[in-house]
């Protein structure tokens, strides 16, 4: 599915638009400035969701002879995409991390391993010290409790980069060794039990109770802003290029492509805030504010049929809440964002990259790269500790087997999202679309019963198939 | 006693494993012949702007440069020339600061400077055009130029319409026809990534500008175009050092020439009161001639 769409995007392009005559589609490409790989990876995605909607539809209860759809399977559903972006949060943060190492040519091994670390050393706190010494619930549990984590992260990112740079060990070798040893670390923290459950507000950010996302309103204001930012970034460009005299992008290129994001926010925006509460949590909150509980609540699952006195209604009519955008997506996004700029308008960024491209070079050009390593070591380390507290919040809970293979899928993730294993080349939103296409293939299986194995399988070809399909894709740009 | 000095030399020099204690006795009969204290005598320009003196670096027992001394004035152009490792990049990495020497001082202005590394060289003015060009290839242009010391708007970010501003102007200067700003330096040909590190060197008003090969990748009409910017870098008063195989390009642009041969300084001369051929024989045989002044690594017998 992913091949055809990767190849099916490349042929446009391949053309090189200095040599042949432009054609409307080259010109297009040119004007927009489009990332044409981005374009593919979004592609890929859809061909994802659908293919698993309609397989899904297939083999569910309904079939397609009920009403002659193929679509309306359980996959394109508010509630799935809604769990969807729950779920890539850890992965997509850890991947933004990840993708500046692999473009300075250097690796993480160690972050599932952290991952377990941080979360079980900050759920032995709260849990064994804070909670005690505070009182259970104390406001301040969950902000000394998240603080320790991105500290430790931090750290551990620190003592990394520092084996890596200035003992000059190869970071391959260092962070095989972290994964080793910080998993061991993980495991004589807590001997092998399981901590639980955090601290309340703590667990707020795992996202996993419904009531706390934004709701409707807010998500809304979410999307304007997102949109106004959009559209102030587009207008500061222009203005910029103006100030210098540098050609423009034609009117017709900065409007679609406003459009085309600003449309993809409200898109986004609509699914969120379209998937209810389940029915459990609105009769449970129903109850806490002494509100009446339509009937068939207890026992409908929101999209069911009841009978309200004489009429046929959903069961939760009446009394429906929406999500809207969940804490740990708003995370990921903000550290999408944040890092997004890091990467591509601060000095910082520019170094990674030049380093990456040419680690001699930019020596020479008077960058410390030893230290830039280990900063770069300290920003792993810190997203790290965001993402434990993410997995730890969301499962309410610490275990050392928290963040297993987590370094695989983060690897794989950055480089389906375009990332060069050599260096110097590799984008955040790659980064993040490939967690997600990753999280996409995972629980879309799981949905549909494959057993792990089978899963595993496929994930795994789908890694080599999508490193093949960017090869070929670079080498005919070439 | 200088009989004495040369007798040293002979014994020392043909010696491939030399004992320290020797090189040092070598080294002080061969300033004694002529070396640093010949050199200050016979200019009488006043303060150096650059001036390295005596320096040594070795890498796993090899002497890659080995005592060796130049200098350099406003405004003038030195060549340095020698065989493929004879020591002249080595040299000359030390002064940028690519590499740490193991002995010896260096001097800007007649002031005893520290340069450890490429941000010292370039917070006293040096700038290096290197002979891998040490670009980075996956960013553009004007990222390049900048590299290491990016503009920056007043939020901190980066300034990247300003940087682009500036390196259309320093690359038009180089190179009137260059229109690939957008592009990484890896998608260009050679002669317009010499033009990028060549603009990189000059954007930053360097005092100091060590070119290594600044024209091994350049066409006919490109080369000549770079001797054109020497000239007029050497008319606004900024030094040069120039590292080149073709003589031609030397006896062309340089007002002196400095030659070394495994490591050590054959000679110097002004370009005037040598011949090319003689220049060969100081490349070839460490033969030095009768108008240069022999450094250390000089053959006895020319003397």
């Amino acid at each position: 599915m992913t091949l055809e769409a990767y190849v099916s995007n490349t042929s446009p392009s391949s053309q090189d638009p200095s040599v042949e005559p432009d054609g409307v589609v080259a010109r297009f490409f040119k004007a927009t400035e489009l990332d044409t790989r981005l374009l593919g990876m979004v592609v890929a995605l859809l061909v994802i969701w659908c293919g698993f909607d309609i397989y899904s539809r297939l083999y569910s209860a309904i079939g397609f002879d009920s009403d002659g759809l193929i679509f309306g399977g359980s996959f394109i559903t508010p509630r799935n995409l809604w769990n969807l972006l729950n779920q890539t949060a850890s992965i997509s943060i850890m991947s933004t991390g990840m993708m500046l190492l692999i473009v300075m040519r250097q690796l993480d091994l160690s972050i599932g391993s952290m991952l377990s670390t941080i979360a079980v050393s900050v759920g032995v706190l709260q849990v064994f010290h804070l909670g005690p010494d505070l009182g259970l619930g104390h406001p301040l549990i969950w902000i000394i409790a998240v603080i320790a984590a991105l500290l430790l992260g931090t750290f551990m990112g620190w003592f990394n980069g520092m084996l890596t740079a200035y003992a000059r060990i190869p970071a391959f070798i260092v962070t095989l060794g972290g994964l080793i040893a910080y998993g061991g670390l993980a495991w004589s923290v807590i001997k092998g039990e399981t901590v639980a459950p955090m601290d309340e507000t703590y667990e707020l950010i795992g996202g996993n109770v419904p009531q706390y996302s934004l709701g409707t309103f807010w998500s809304w204001v979410v999307a304007l802003v997102a949109i106004a930012g959009i559209a102030c970034a587009i207008y500061n460009s222009r203005h910029q290029r103006k100030r210098f005299n540098f050609p423009l992008r034609p009117m017709w290129a900065e409007w679609f492509l406003g459009l085309v994001a600003s449309g993809a926010m409200a898109l986004i925006t609509w699914v969120v805030t379209s998937y209810p509460w389940p029915p459990r949590v609105i009769e449970i909150w129903a109850k806490e504010h002494n509100v009446t509980i339509p009937p068939g609540v207890e026992n409908g699952d929101g999209n069911a049929l009841c009978m309200a006195s004489d009429q046929v209604v959903h069961c939760t009519t009446g009394l429906i809440y929406y999500t809207g955008y969940s804490i740990p997506f708003l995370i990921a996004m903000s550290v999408g964002l944040i890092m997004t700029y890091v990467a591509s308008r601060t000095s910082f960024g520019r170094h990674v990259y030049a380093t990456g491209g040419n680690p001699e070079a930019a020596e020479l050009s008077g960058i410390n790269t030893k230290w830039l390593t280990v900063k770069v070591f300290m920003v792993m380390g810190f997203l790290v500790g965001v993402s434990s507290v993410v997995t730890s919040a969301r499962l309410n809970a610490a275990t050392n087997s928290l963040g297993q293979l987590n370094e695989l899928y983060v690897i794989a993730a950055v480089v389906i999202g375009g990332t060069s294993l050599s260096g110097g080349i590799g984008t955040i939103y790659g980064a993040m679309l490939g967690a997600l296409l990753m999280q996409s293939l995972q629980s879309g299986m799981t949905l549909l019963n494959f057993e792990s194995a089978y899963r595993d399988m496929v994930v795994g070809a789908v890694l080599v198939a999508a490193v093949f399909v960017d090869q070929v894709y670079r080498r005919r740009l070439k | 006693m200088a009989k004495a000095a040369k007798k040293a030399v002979k014994k020392s020099a043909p010696a491939k494993k030399a004992k320290p204690a020797k090189i040092l006795e070598t080294h002080e009969s061969a300033a004694a012949v002529g070396g640093v204290e010949a050199y200050r005598k016979t200019d009488t320009r006043g303060t150096p702007l650059v001036e390295l003196d005596d320096i040594s670096i070795a890498f796993g027992g090899i002497k890659a440069v080995d005592h060796a001394s130049i200098d350099l004035y406003p405004g003038e152009v030195v060549g340095l020339l020698g065989h493929n490792g004879a020591g002249k990049s080595t040299l000359i990495k030390i002064l940028s600061g690519a590499y740490k020497r193991d002995a010896g001082r260096i001097f800007v202005d007649g002031k005893e400077v520290t340069i450890d590394n490429p941000r010292d060289a370039k917070a006293h003015g040096i700038e290096t055009i290197y002979q891998t060009l040490a670009l980075a290839d996956n960013v553009d242009a004007a990222a390049n130029l900048y590299l290491g010391r990016e503009l920056k708007t007043r939020f901190g970010s980066l300034d990247d319409t300003a940087m682009e501003a500036e390196a259309r102007k320093v690359m038009h200067r180089l190179n009137p026809n260059f229109r690939r700003f957008k592009e990484p330096v890896s998608k260009l040909s050679g002669g317009q990534r010499q033009s990028v590190a060549i603009a990189r060197a000059i954007l930053f008003n360097a005092r100091i500008l060590i070119m290594d090969e600044p024209t091994a990748a350049l066409g006919p009409q490109e080369t000549a175009q770079v001797g054109e910017l020497i000239k007029q870098l050497k008319a606004d008063g900024i030094g040069i050092f120039l590292i080149s195989h073709d003589l031609h390009d030397v006896f062309d642009l340089a007002d002196r020439l400095t030659v070394m041969k495994n490591g050590k300084v054959v000679g110097s001369a002004r370009t005037k009161d040598v011949t090319q051929d003689e220049v060969l024989g100081m490349i070839i045989a460490g033969k030095c001639p009768k108008g240069a002044i022999p450094g250390p690594g000089a053959m006895r017998d020319a003397a």
